[in-house]
């Protein structure tokens, strides 16, 4: 099936600088990701994962290749492309509501009740329009922060291991949210995790990077329907394939 | 927070009720027992407080002193959050400006009294210019440390979604450092209100700095001293009280959550 493609990183290279030393982050880096696709790439911790997801955002610029999103290179930050961390970012001087209407200022107030009222339900709020932050638990405040970047209708969602900080329950709970989520919305996600089952649950194809200086090793299209039985042979085979091309043994 | 060791509301009254009556009855006893005739006992202080009610004075030295410090506090916030926050902004403007800020704020108002006094003579001016300086040094660098310790992330959040930099800054940087601003201020009203009380004994002729001075210096009068004194501790610890209630707003709650 061909797909048009939303994002290209061809030849990226990113090093950071720090004492006088120079440390090389991103080595040749090249990825196509789809209008509509769930990318997620998966990595050692450290490799520079969350500098190519930076890059992709326009936070950083690379040393030198580019990021193009629908042929335009990348030169800064965009409300079409919202960047989700691993602690909520989500502000605390803000509502629910407020927190969700953050990014639509440029928008008529109609249309911003409107979206806060359709993400609001969206991801599961309903009844804390009102509540502060601070009155939410963790995997409320991450269903927050996607709620917020959604808003803003951005073209790709990019999510930096978003469940990282949740315990093991909500983070499954979260992981079939965002799927429900992301079939409504179909919007371009590019998700970040080193948890590699999480990875092969959610994802369309993942891509696998090497350990730092990092580029993309190898990807891997995972071929089966949502919602996905996870012990299923063909799931099985994937999520080893993808822990031998880490290195990982199977056995603990 | 620890829910046990919560007071319940009767308990947030009866203690300190407790412990001035404690106060009031200790000093009581101490200018009987060592029978003084410089000090004076409550029961003489709180007549020479009904004296100045009655002459009209209290209640008009209180609003004199309570003006000054409205006036030069307010001054120095209009002034000194913006120019906080300015700094805090640019790291760089900060650096070059901070040796200036940090060699001005160790020198006591007091020592400024000279100075004020030449420049704006005897008047109202000198102490709210005094009151200026003392509360602007606290206020400029509690915002300066709100500003430089607000998350990246909140930082990066409002840039993504298109802040442009003053946007940013209303938007993002002051209601995340709201909470230092907040404490900022409380500090600086605490030493502006004991700044107008010593610039009150050299630069103009009411207000309760005054009030104490010239009590001591026509005749000797210690029950309007300490009357005036008293009146001080109470105004200071009111306004401390309502400084505090703007904690308990809702947008700015989240900052002081550990503290009692």
């Amino acid at each position: 099936m061909p797909v048009d493609t939303k994002l290209s990183a061809s030849h990226l290279n990113f090093c950071y600088k720090r004492d006088g030393k120079t440390t090389q982050v991103l080595s040749d880096v090249n990825l196509i990701v789809g209008e509509g696709e769930f990318l997620c790439i998966v990595g050692p911790s450290g490799c520079g994962k969350s500098t190519l997801l930076s890059t992709f955002a326009g936070f950083l610029s690379p040393n030198s290749g580019e990021v193009r999103i629908d042929g335009g290179v990348v030169s800064g930050p965009d409300p079409r492309r919202i960047l989700v961390f691993q602690e909520p970012g989500v502000f605390p001087w803000l509502t629910v509501e407020g927190n969700i209407e953050f990014g639509l200022f440029r928008k008529p107030r109609a249309e911003r009740q409107r979206r806060i009222a359709h993400y609001i339900e969206l991801v599961g709020l309903k009844g804390f329009e009102k509540a502060y932050p601070a009155e939410l638990s963790g995997g409320m405040k991450q269903r927050l922060e996607v709620a917020r970047a959604l808003a803003v209708n951005p073209d790709i969602l990019l999510l930096d291991e978003p469940f990282g900080a949740l315990d093991s329950i909500t983070r499954l709970t979260m992981r079939r949210e965002l799927l429900r989520i992301w079939r409504e919305e179909r919007n371009t996600v590019i998700f970040v995790t080193h948890d590699i089952d999480e990875a092969v649950q959610l994802a369309d194809r993942v891509a696998v990077m090497s350990g730092r200086p990092t580029n993309i090793q190898q990807t891997f299209l995972i071929d089966i329907e949502h919602p996905r039985d996870i012990s299923a042979p063909r799931y099985l085979e994937l999520r080893n394939a993808i822990l031998e091309e880490l290195g990982i043994a199977h056995y603990v | 927070m620890n829910s046990f060791a919560k007071t319940r509301k009767w308990e947030e009254v009866l203690w300190p009720v407790l412990a001035s009556a404690l106060f009031l009855t200790l000093w009581h006893y101490s200018v009987a027992w060592t029978a003084t005739k410089v000090f004076p006992s409550p029961l003489a202080v709180e007549k020479g407080l009904a004296e100045l009610a009655r002459k009209g004075l209290l209640w008009a030295y209180i609003g004199d002193s309570l003006r000054r410090v409205a006036l030069g506090f307010g001054a120095a916030a209009v002034l000194g959050i913006p120019i906080g926050l300015t700094l805090g902004w640019y790291p760089a403007v900060n650096q070059v400006v901070n040796p200036v800020l940090e060699m001005l704020r160790p020198i006591s108002p007091i020592a400024w009294i000279p100075v004020a006094i030449l420049m704006f003579g005897v008047g109202d001016v000198t102490p709210v210019f005094l009151i200026f300086l003392a509360a602007f040094f606290p206020i400029v660098v509690a915002c300066v440390s709100g500003v430089s310790s607000v998350p990246s992330i909140f930082r990066r959040a409002g840039r993504n979604f298109g802040l442009t930099a003053p946007q940013l800054l209303a938007r993002v940087v002051f209601p995340a450092s709201l909470p230092s601003i907040i404490v900022g201020l409380r500090l600086a009203l605490g030493i502006a209100w004991m700044v107008v009380v010593a610039a009150e004994m050299v630069a103009v002729d009411s207000g309760l700095g005054y009030l104490v001075i010239d009590a001591r210096n026509s005749g000797k009068r210690y029950d309007l001293v300490v009357a005036g004194m008293l009146t001080i501790g109470i105004i200071g610890l009111a306004l401390d009280l309502c400084f505090r209630r703007l904690r308990n707003l809702e947008s700015v709650r989240w900052g002081f959550r550990d503290d009692s």
